[in-house]
């Protein structure tokens, strides 16, 4: 730049112009150390880059990401690194004053105020205009967004409410192995789903039960879940009706002194909920207690649903409580 | 060379004045001001990977059976989504260097904008003639917040579908409404028909970053509008006169040291420091979950408050007026979104002062604000630090039910007791300062006296 700089005032001054245009940035006296330390430091950037390539390109490498991550990093940083010797020591640090800019122009402003209005000479009902505006603008909008409706449906509330299970549905684990009451031990956390179900239904949030055996001495159920254990065994929804994630821990009684009863706990934001009475909330946010399968075991010694939950399942909404599940 | 090219672009676009008027702008130096750079280079890295990442991304949520690299997975359902980042993880060669940069990218994109946001309060600079400037701001960090959260969930791993339910359950809790609008958004309850992820994709790959990005332009573009605040750091800065380094030499290998430094050492972070190993967590279904599991930091403090509001849902005759998760998972950001928002207001109300100020000032010079703003900080702070209870648990073997409830007294009382002591320490400062002075000018005195 400023070889070049020097050549337009050799050029102005050979055409005999005494006059030497001011510099706009002053002066910075050479700094050869520091350039040089900036070209070495550009170059490192470049054999930084090709490095990158070459890793990319040898797969036999070990450790690829890090390699890949370090060569890119250290690149960009050498870039990052002659740039501020620039900034430091090859360019010149001017601390300029200026005045800020006006706050407000109320010259401009009037200025557009009367071009607004001097522009609706033309109409005399105004207020009827501007209705006509409103009418035509707002109901564009409106239909503009009506699409958006076809997203899902808005008020089949419904759904929220299904669960697939049926008086006399099996409960089956993960591999759709049927459950045996006899498989259930207690002091263990089982995992059930209905019977016949899709991979895709279990993911319904009133697929999923966790099942766990008491012994008859702790089994407390209200006089209204009388009947939905099967022989110590209790069922809930597996999905906390705080925030929907799985619960997917059951604290059985080791320590007596500190912890007397058995929790089934959710990792999320540890709702804790009683299995022994019901499933209240001992502990944690959850606002309600866990929905309730009752169960019975077959001739065969199976688990089979006695019929549908007695509460909604899933994260509790504005409708949780207006229903009641048909048994 | 110089000549002809500053020529060929006049010619064409008549900016020169234009031009010559930027190249001159003037940087007031402090760095603090270098904050919101740091969010800006960080967002430029965030979208140059992750164009990188959509090429290789599968919006889908088709259950598939794993048959890649990774052996522990072999064999197991997943979504197509999840397989998707597994292969960007492990067979993409520089996937996982661009998937690891991305993540870290992320994280220190909102850790800048908070920075900036802490830089802005408590120097006053959001007060007038740049309320605007401001407001686009906050947006902005909201956005950024449910921008981030959007991609953290789209990989479909473990945590990100517990996160994404999560996210659910707190739209569902929304009042009247909260049924309605997810059933919407997901085409029927959790986990829906399959549609979510698209939009979910799009939402995150389109329409959040063309909005920040339009934000951010304006938010820049008005900034150089109203120039920058300065601080008061010789007589020369005056409300009416700004002093600093031009655009052009000066400030510009500044600004350029300051991107390619954040982009190396967002790579370095993404090639050296794991981020979100999602192939140890492995694919989510409804009914999994882990425990131990921590969100990314910038979501810590809305998992605080979900688990800290006590176990009611707000209930009359059979109608739940307001589920749990409302509390801590909207009306707790609603109320300190709010508070952004409304702040300054608040305190021209408060003060009267509603004149126009291009000089910040120092924490110490306003008590008032400073009290205000660290009572707010140590309060979600707090909310965000009893997120992580149950890891201080494991850790130091507390019990997780007391921490609970110290922290239910701790985030009413605490934020009054910081914002005293705030207001306590600043005052002393100042007086400290004024005592200083007065000495120096009696010591001056003397020394003049004395000739």
């Amino acid at each position: 730049m400023r070889k070049y700089l020097a050549a337009a005032l050799v050029l102005l001054l050979g055409r005999g112009r005494a006059a030497k245009p001011e510099r706009v940035v002053p002066e910075q006296p050479a700094n050869p150390g520091a350039e040089a330390a900036a070209v070495v430091l550009l170059f490192l950037a470049a054999l930084f880059a090709i490095g990158f390539i070459v890793v990319y390109a040898v797969d036999s490498l070990p450790a690829h990401t890090q390699l890949l991550g370090v060569a890119l990093g250290l690149s960009l940083l050498c870039i990052a690194a002659a740039l501020i010797v620039v900034a430091k020591r090859l360019v010149v640090t001017e601390e300029i004053v200026e005045p800020y800019p006006p706050v407000e122009h109320p010259g401009e402003q009037e200025l557009i105020v009367q071009t607004v209005e001097e522009s609706g000479d033309g109409l005399s009902r105004r207020g009827l205009f501007k209705l006509g505006l409103g009418a035509a603008g707002g109901t564009l909008g409106l239909a503009a967004l009506t699409p958006a409706l076809s997203f899902g449906p808005l008020f089949q509330t419904k759904y929220f409410r299904g669960t697939p299970w049926r008086k006399g549905t099996r409960l089956v684990d993960e591999r759709s192995r049927p459950y045996r009451a006899s498989d259930i031990e207690t002091n263990d956390f089982y995992t059930a789903f209905p019977e016949r179900t899709t991979a895709a239904a279990r993911e319904d949030l009133g697929a999923a039960i966790v099942l766990v055996r008491l012994p008859k001495s702790l089994l407390q159920l209200p006089p209204e879940l009388e009947g939905y254990d099967a022989d110590g065994i209790v069922a809930y929804s597996k999905i906390c009706t705080h925030a929907g994630c799985a619960i997917s821990m059951y604290r059985a009684p080791l320590f007596q002194p500190d912890e007397p009863r058995p929790a089934l706990v959710c990792p999320c934001h540890y709702s804790t909920f009683d299995p022994t009475d019901g499933g209240n909330v001992l502990f944690g946010p959850a606002g309600r207690r866990l929905p309730m399968l009752p169960l019975s075991i077959d001739s065969k010694g199976y688990l089979r649903a006695k019929g549908n939950f007695d509460d909604e399942v899933g994260p509790t909404w504005w409708g949780t409580h207006v229903w009641r599940p048909s048994p | 060379m110089i000549r002809r090219t500053v020529r060929w672009i006049d010619t064409r676009t008549a900016t020169a004045p234009l031009v010559r008027k930027t190249l001159r702008y003037l940087f007031p130096d402090h760095w603090s001001f270098l904050l919101g750079e740091v969010a800006l280079y960080a967002f430029i890295v965030l979208v140059a990977t992750g164009i990188y990442l959509t090429f290789f991304f599968v919006d889908s949520t088709r259950e598939v059976v794993y048959h890649g690299p990774y052996l522990p997975l072999q064999g197991e359902h997943m979504s197509e989504a999840y397989r998707s980042v597994l292969n960007i993880s492990t067979t993409v060669k520089a996937g996982l260097l661009i998937r690891q940069t991305h993540h870290w990218a992320a994280n220190v994109f909102i850790a800048a904008i908070v920075l900036h946001l802490f830089r802005i309060f408590f120097t006053g600079a959001y007060r007038k003639p740049r309320g605007l400037i401001y407001a686009i701001g906050v947006t902005m960090l909201m956005l950024t917040l449910l921008e981030a959260y959007l991609g953290y969930s789209l990989v479909d791993d473990l945590l990100s579908g517990m996160g994404l339910v999560i996210g659910y359950s707190v739209g569902l809790s929304l009042p009247f409404v909260g049924a309605n609008l997810m059933s919407w958004l997901f085409h029927g309850p959790f986990p829906g028909q399959g549609v979510f992820w698209p939009r979910m994709y799009i939402a995150h790959v389109l329409l959040f970053p063309i909005i920040i990005g339009t934000l951010l332009t304006v938010h820049v573009l008005l900034v150089a509008m109203r120039h920058h605040t300065q601080f008061k750091q010789t007589s020369s800065e005056t409300e009416h006169a700004v002093r600093g380094v031009p655009t052009y030499p000066g400030q510009t290998p500044r600004s350029l040291g300051l991107l390619f430094g954040t982009a190396g050492i967002l790579f370095l972070l993404g090639g050296l420091v794991q981020i979100n190993p999602i192939w140890l967590w492995g694919p989510y279904h409804t009914y999994v979950s882990t425990n131990g599991a921590q969100p990314d930091w910038y979501l810590g403090w809305l998992i605080g408050a979900l688990r800290l509001v006590p176990g009611f849902d707000l209930v009359i005759g059979k109608y739940t007026l307001v589920p749990n998760p409302f509390w801590g998972g909207a009306a707790f950001p609603l109320v300190v979104f709010g508070f952004l928002y409304l702040w300054p207001s608040i305190e021209r109300k408060l003060t009267g002062d509603t004149a126009f100020h291009n000089l910040v000032e120092r924490p110490r010079d306003n008590p008032l604000r400073t009290a205000v703003g660290v009572g707010m900080v140590t309060w979600v702070l707090l909310v965000f630090i009893a997120g992580s209870s149950d890891r201080v648990y494991v850790w130091l073997n507390i019990s997780y039910t007391s921490q609970i409830d110290v922290y239910r007294v701790l985030v009413f009382v605490l934020p009054l007791v910081a914002a005293a002591i705030a207001h306590r320490v600043c005052e002393e400062l100042v007086a400290g300062e004024k005592v200083e002075a007065d000495q120096h000018a009696a010591e001056a005195e003397a020394r003049l006296a004395r000739t």
